[in-house]
């Protein structure tokens, strides 16, 4: 029988790495096990010239379609947005733009203003100093003083314009909206042993330069430097409880694929909307017969992916195309809730630079624009290294029909039942993408743009994954307490995004990111008695 | 499974369809997707996709009630249209591997103005842009919603 850690977390992801840095300084046994590995980076798809074809295959966002051994299976049949993570040291944030915007004030209150969904048990002004920290160990780039964004403080300048962001900025004056260089963690300068941004590409599918931060590069050498053990190819099945109702360790799969139990005195889950729903309800036993901390019934409810509203045109003069990352600049002109558009709460808006030949061939195609035969080369010509992109990150309300259970069916390579999701897009949602599809559709107009191509939702577009292990005071309509510890069992934490009450209308790993290090502290303060 | 799998008929259905999808062009001065070199990277790279553009090749047959490559010119046109607009995952595999090899190719890119290089590890310039652009945004502030 193995020796007994003192915190055992479950997932090296964004969340799981920022909780393992922070708790590292109490120089207690900490252990992760992780079911993915170390990525290397010169595997990276930039690294080769067929790096756009790898986003289709081995590269792809999609689980189901990646396949890796370190893949679970999930069914999403039953949504018209599918799940995309990444499983591996650094998790998703392996795979992500990087783009950063962070949750309003507001967001922690909802139901007060807007008379909807709940209001969240902790203020903004309560994870402010944990954004800075993470701001900080992330390594972010911006320009500070968005009128419309609460305050940051990057470390390094904002990223450049290019020949894109100038093309949106004169579009979005001559309406006179709101827009904002966006805070990123793509490094614009040397920073922390990761070196500056060279412009390699769309970098969502890793950095092979590690200008973009992952927590592989940033929080994992700090935590390992600092005592903490990573266990790679692990795969958690279950969480076991004692006869006190107690989290007493982990069952896992080892890299080769034999069942092993870990004891730990806490455990903490940092397996994303997704996965901790399907850990949790995979744990249960005769003492939680409806899955582990899941009292409440709401294991795996409520689940929000922010519904994308994509819209892109073509312009006369080029763009950036795949020569920078995809993102640069947001606005925010539609975040806070006005009624006479017809829908409560409202959208973050990110601009996209552009595509690459292979990507914009195969999407246009695919859109009907691109013709085959004699003309194929006129248009594509016309098309490529001119596409300019609205995208619409539309805050999802909580419903308590939109969830993830377990397969009946499914299971992963190991044997342990699959996810299955279910989720519909609400009529409110509806309403607020097609508000933004509109406004889009007037920038790119504005902008000159041709060819009006719409993607609402984006399909592939279930990068945010939160909400199916709500936080709150009340442990009959939430699944974890104030500071992030489950109602039912006393030493069993989650830190990831299934915790958010309500979604905003932003990219949520900052927000993820800084709740982690929140509860992290948390824990620091109560360890005398921490399960009391 | 491979290219190996493929047979010598769909090998051959597959390239007569290519070049129906990209002809070579002597405006632009690139070769046609049925070029032997792309061919063969096509061939060369099917891997995982191999089942699915088989599959592909199968429904063109059976749409051509025979080999696609034999038909004749407006036959081949009626068939390759009807293919088109019955879409499917088999089918748009097939138009992808096409496009995903014809757009990595030396003499394509080249006559597109782009390097024939990985993006590692040169990477790009980017303009860093005129910032002044802001200063409307400045001026016109606003303020973040409060919460209570």
């Amino acid at each position: 029988m193995k020796e007994p850690v003192d915190v055992l977390i479950i997932g090296a992801g964004a969340s799981g790495a920022a909780v393992a840095w922070s708790l590292a300084e109490t120089k207690m046994h900490i252990l992760c096990l992780e079911q993915g590995g170390w990525m290397n980076p010169a595997e990276y798809p930039s690294t080769g010239r067929d790096w756009e074809a790898k986003f289709f295959g081995e590269w792809s966002s999609s689980p189901n379609i990646r396949g890796r051994p370190e893949d679970y299976p999930i069914n999403d049949d039953n949504s018209p947005i599918k799940v995309v993570n990444y499983n591996a040291v650094g998790g998703s944030t392996v795979m992500y733009t990087a783009h950063w915007p962070r949750l309003h004030p507001s967001d922690f209150k909802v139901k007060t203003l807007d008379g909807v969904a709940d209001d969240w048990p902790i203020d903004y002004d309560a994870l402010t100093p944990f954004f800075e920290e993470n701001d900080r160990m992330m390594g972010t780039s911006g320009l500070s003083g968005d009128p419309l964004s609460p305050l940051t403080h990057p470390p390094m300048p904002q990223q450049p314009m290019g020949l894109s962001g100038a093309i949106v900025g004169k579009a979005m004056n001559k309406l006179g909206w709101h827009w904002w260089p966006s805070d990123t963690t793509v490094a614009t300068m040397d920073y922390e042993g990761r070196a500056r941004c060279i412009n390699l590409g769309h970098c969502t599918p890793a950095c092979a330069q590690g200008a973009k931060s992952s927590t592989d590069i940033t929080y994992w050498p700090h935590a390992i430097r600092a005592g903490v053990e990573l266990r790679t190819h692990c795969r958690v099945r279950e969480i076991t409880t004692d006869e006190n109702g107690m989290a007493s360790g982990v069952v896992y799969y080892d890299k080769d694929g034999v069942e092993q139990f870990q004891p730990a005195h806490v455990v903490i889950i940092a397996c994303n909307g997704v996965g901790t729903p399907r850990l949790l309800l995979n744990s249960a036993s005769s003492r939680f017969p409806n899955g582990l901390a899941n009292s409440s019934g709401l294991v795996g409810k409520n689940l929000m992916f922010h519904p994308y509203a994509q819209i892109y045109g073509y312009v006369k003069e080029p763009t950036d195309s795949n020569r920078a990352p995809p993102t640069c600049l947001w606005s925010k002109e539609w975040y806070d809730t006005d009624l006479s558009r017809g829908f409560v709460r409202g959208y973050g808006v990110q601009f996209v630079r552009g595509a690459g030949p292979v990507f914009e061939a195969v999407i246009s195609e695919q859109k009907g624009i691109l013709p085959w035969g004699e003309d194929h080369h006129r248009v594509f010509r016309k098309l490529n290294g001119h596409r300019l992109g609205f995208s619409a990150i539309c805050e999802d309300l909580p419903e308590e029909h939109n969830q993830v259970t377990l397969d009946p069916v499914l299971k992963d390579s190991h044997g342990i039942p699959a996810p299955k999701i279910d989720y519909t897009i609400s009529e409110n949602s509806r309403k607020m993408m097609d508000h933004a599809l509109a406004r889009g559709r007037e920038v790119l107009e504005t902008a000159g743009a041709t060819d009006i191509c719409v993607n609402s939702p984006i399909p592939w577009g279930g990068w945010h994954l939160l909400g199916t292990a709500r936080m709150g005071t009340d442990p009959a309509r939430s699944v974890v307490n104030e500071w992030g510890r489950t109602h039912d069992v006393k030493n069993l934490f989650i830190v990831d995004g299934s915790i958010f009450v309500t979604s905003g209308g932003v990219n949520p790993t900052s927000t993820i990111q800084a709740l982690a290090l929140y509860i992290a502290d948390q824990m620091k303060q109560r360890l005398a008695n921490l399960f009391d | 499974m491979s290219a190996d799998n493929l047979t010598r008929t769909q090998r051959d259905d597959l390239r007569t369809v290519a070049a129906m999808i990209i002809p070579a062009s002597d405006a632009y001065k690139v070769p046609g997707a049925d070029d032997p070199a792309i061919q063969a990277d096509i061939l060369a790279t099917l891997g995982r996709d191999t089942k699915l553009v088989a599959a592909a090749l199968d429904q063109l047959a059976r749409l051509a009630g025979g080999p696609f490559a034999e038909l004749d010119a407006d036959r081949r046109d009626a068939v390759a249209q009807e293919f088109r607009k019955a879409g499917g995952a088999a089918a748009a595999t097939l138009v992808r591997v096409v496009l995903q090899c014809y757009y990595r190719d030396d003499r394509v890119l080249r006559s597109l103005g782009i390097e024939q290089r990985a993006p590692f590890p040169k990477g790009h310039v980017l303009p860093d842009g005129d910032w002044s652009l802001l200063d409307p945004v400045k001026a016109r502030g606003g303020t973040l919603r409060r919460a209570p």
